[in-house]
């Protein structure tokens, strides 16, 4: 990957637990990745994958029980987690902001859209009021709300669905971050609604020139939108490339078996390829791949040690020891 | 369609909700004027964004809902009809008065039926008895039916259903808490299977599981279709997944029946512009496909269905509409091989 200037966000070695009465749930599991500027990250996985608490991490906004054991996040060489939480108020949607799934419930229902716009404006500028106001309209004319005169009156409940979503957007984004964290941003909306908001991304990306991470469960998001794509499961990265490698030439039996259980359009007519078993516990994790316990290929070495990441092509890591069965095999003459 | 019987026949269904607005009582048409039929062993997909009227039809049509007008035939018997009359235009006759002309009405005690007919819910979580055991969860239709003998017979057929759907039979003691989403669907589904039916109602019924599980249950579902000769209403908002799973698929937008027809006909060949902006609006997980194609992003939101626009619903969102639109509904015509259209212009 290119020189280390453009790198926004470098998160290295992330673990986050949440501390339970059953014990402690090991929901993130040594991440890293860089986010360049401009660029499209998507991370990609099922529920309890740790996508969104990875998120979660990086914001440091995560429940009471969960806490980040391990690790760092850079951002601009920073270590951010070790800033307090003042500075962490400032920084968090003047550098980084977030957007969540559900609009319906992420915004305060008792204030006015304006006044929630406003008040993220004054938290982080030295605007006056009118300032704020105006830059409010501004934004949600740039989101492509309608009428954002009478809109800023207009409390959430007013809204439609993918309204709501823009101002979600317009509000993430009135600061401007360098780094968008969209975290499901648009699982509660309808297609035609979907497609509106992910074009709308797309626009202001280009615009406001700031780096995304896209967590989602659908493969057909990360597909239009991502440039490169991190494959999560049970608080692992399995995978990592672009999305022409993950799509095309999948390297780890996860993503294999993620894209064989999709209905696409060239397999309507086929019987999908499931992927067997239920997705792991947790609180339960096996020692060697977190995956192995459903995979149809796994190996002796697969229950014992939890493999590396290995270069499998170009930009494109994967962490299987299929992809490295014949070195393996020759050094230990397993099976 | 007529060489073989249809197992369920729709015609002129129409179910209307009241709806207070302070003191002004409003009606919300939340289905308005379908027809359709499902021939056995079929499945035909059902889609629409959110407050379409989608699950407003599989629960009418099980009779959930009382229907407000129409007339729903399940295996050549009316079930229920409100007695209006039409002519071969599929319009309403009006005598003398201006009043739809009647002929008597129908609605039959559904009970009976219910073994015939059954429903598989979207939620996994909430359609299962948290206080009742699996046994008893798939035993209960069998119970409220008569279907068995004695208690090894009643304890056989659940073990037997169980099996079917892939559940261990050491679970039958458990409780539904105790299962993933994945599973708790399979006991939805094993308690629908119960009573034998031969129609089921999907309602969103693998929205709520993780694609892995989801391809588990989708071929579940299939596999079941082949052997026991079942026919759905799959209810869904995932086009892939209706796609994958349909004969046929029909297209709803504001409680009106848009478009119908077979499967690969409507992925090939789509007509209504709703069903076009909805096919290009879905992400199709291929980057090199989603690269070169150009989503057709219909401007606007859903109207309110308490504030339907006149004629045609669509037509507020939609690129071909002229003043036609504006004035009457267009009727869902056949345009060959059993792919029908309501639109004006296309």
């Amino acid at each position: 990957m290119s020189e280390d200037t453009n790198v926004l966000l470098d998160v290295e070695n992330l673990h986050t637990s949440f501390f339970t009465e059953n014990g402690e749930v090991k929901a993130v599991n040594g991440i890293s990745f860089k986010l360049e500027k401009g660029k499209t990250l998507g991370i990609v996985g099922e529920s309890g994958s740790g996508k969104s608490v990875t998120a979660y991490s990086i914001m440091q906004i995560l429940a009471e029980t969960g806490r980040v054991t391990e690790g760092k996040v850079l951002f601009k060489g920073d270590n951010i987690l070790e800033y307090s939480e003042s500075e962490m108020q400032k920084f968090r949607g003047e550098k980084i902001s977030i957007i969540f799934q559900d609009p319906m419930t992420s915004l305060n229902p008792v204030f006015t859209v304006g006044y929630q716009l406003e008040e993220a404006v004054l938290l982080h500028t030295n605007k006056t009021k009118a300032e704020a106001k105006a830059r409010a309209i501004e934004m949600l004319t740039l989101v492509g709300v309608n009428e954002p005169e009478s809109r800023v009156k207009q409390y959430p409940h007013e809204l439609s669905g993918g309204m709501r979503q823009r101002v979600m957007i317009a509000m993430a984004l009135c600061c401007e971050p360098d780094v968008l964290i969209a975290d499901e941003p648009t699982t509660a909306l309808d297609v035609t609604i979907q497609a509106q908001i992910l074009e709308l991304m797309q626009d202001l990306q280009k615009k406001l020139g700031m780096a995304i991470i896209m967590v989602t469960h659908d493969l057909g998001v990360i597909a239009s939108m991502c440039d490169e794509i991190l494959v999560m499961y049970g608080g692992r990265v399995c995978e990592r490339g672009t999305a022409d490698a993950i799509f095309y030439e999948p390297a780890h039996e996860y993503t294999k078996g993620l894209l064989a259980s999709i209905p696409r359009k060239d397999n309507m007519n086929e019987k999908l390829v499931p992927i067997g078993g239920t997705p792991i516990n947790l609180l339960n994790m096996p020692k060697g791949c977190a995956f192995c316990p459903r995979c149809k290929n796994a190996m002796k070495v697969c229950l014992e040690k939890q493999p590396d990441e290995y270069w499998v092509g170009e930009d494109h890591l994967a962490s299987c020891w299929m992809n490295i069965k014949d070195l393996y095999e020759s050094q230990e003459g397993v099976h | 369609m007529s060489e073989e019987k249809n197992i369920l026949e729709v015609s002129h269904l129409k179910q209307y909700f009241t709806v207070k607005q302070g003191f002004k009582k409003k009606t919300l048409k939340a289905v308005d004027d379908i027809s359709f039929a499902i021939k056995p062993g079929e499945t035909l997909g059902l889609v629409g964004e959110s407050g379409c009227g989608k699950t407003t039809v599989g629960r009418t049509l099980l009779r959930l809902y009382e229907p407000t007008a129409g007339k729903i035939t399940f295996n050549g018997e009316v079930l229920f009809d409100s007695g209006e009359e039409y002519d071969e235009n599929d319009k309403i006759i009006l005598d003398a008065n201006g009043n739809p002309q009647k002929h008597k009405s129908v609605s039959k005690n559904m009970l009976p039926y219910r073994k015939e007919m059954q429903m598989v819910f979207q939620d996994p979580y909430s359609s299962l008895d948290p206080r009742m055991t699996v046994e008893d969860i798939i035993g209960e239709p069998l119970d409220v039916h008569h279907l068995y003998k004695s208690k090894e017979e009643r304890r056989k057929k659940i073990l037997d259903l169980m099996e079917l759907v892939g559940l261990n039979a050491e679970h039958a003691m458990r409780y539904a808490h105790e299962f993933s989403g994945g599973q708790r669907q399979r006991i939805g589904i094993a308690r629908a299977l119960a009573v034998n039916p031969k129609f089921i109602v999907c309602d969103e019924a693998v929205s709520a599981l993780d694609v892995s599980i989801q391809a588990q249950v989708i071929n579940m579902f299939e596999e079941l279709q082949d052997k026991l000769g079942v026919a759905y209403l799959f209810i869904a908002h995932d086009l892939l997944v209706v796609q994958h799973i349909s004969d046929r698929i029909a297209v709803m937008y504001l409680g009106k029946m848009m478009e119908i027809a077979d499967a690969d006909e409507l992925n090939n060949n789509p007509i209504h512009p709703y069903t076009l902006s909805l096919l290009s609006a879905v992400p199709i997980p291929d980057p090199e496909t989603a690269r070169h194609s150009k989503r057709i992003v219909l401007e606007g939101d859903v109207p309110s269905p308490l504030n339907m626009p006149s004629g045609c619903p669509f037509r507020t969102r939609c690129r071909y509409a002229t003043e036609q639109c504006a004035k009457e509904m267009p009727q869902l015509k056949d345009r060959g091989n059993g792919h029908f259209v309501a639109c004006h212009n296309r």
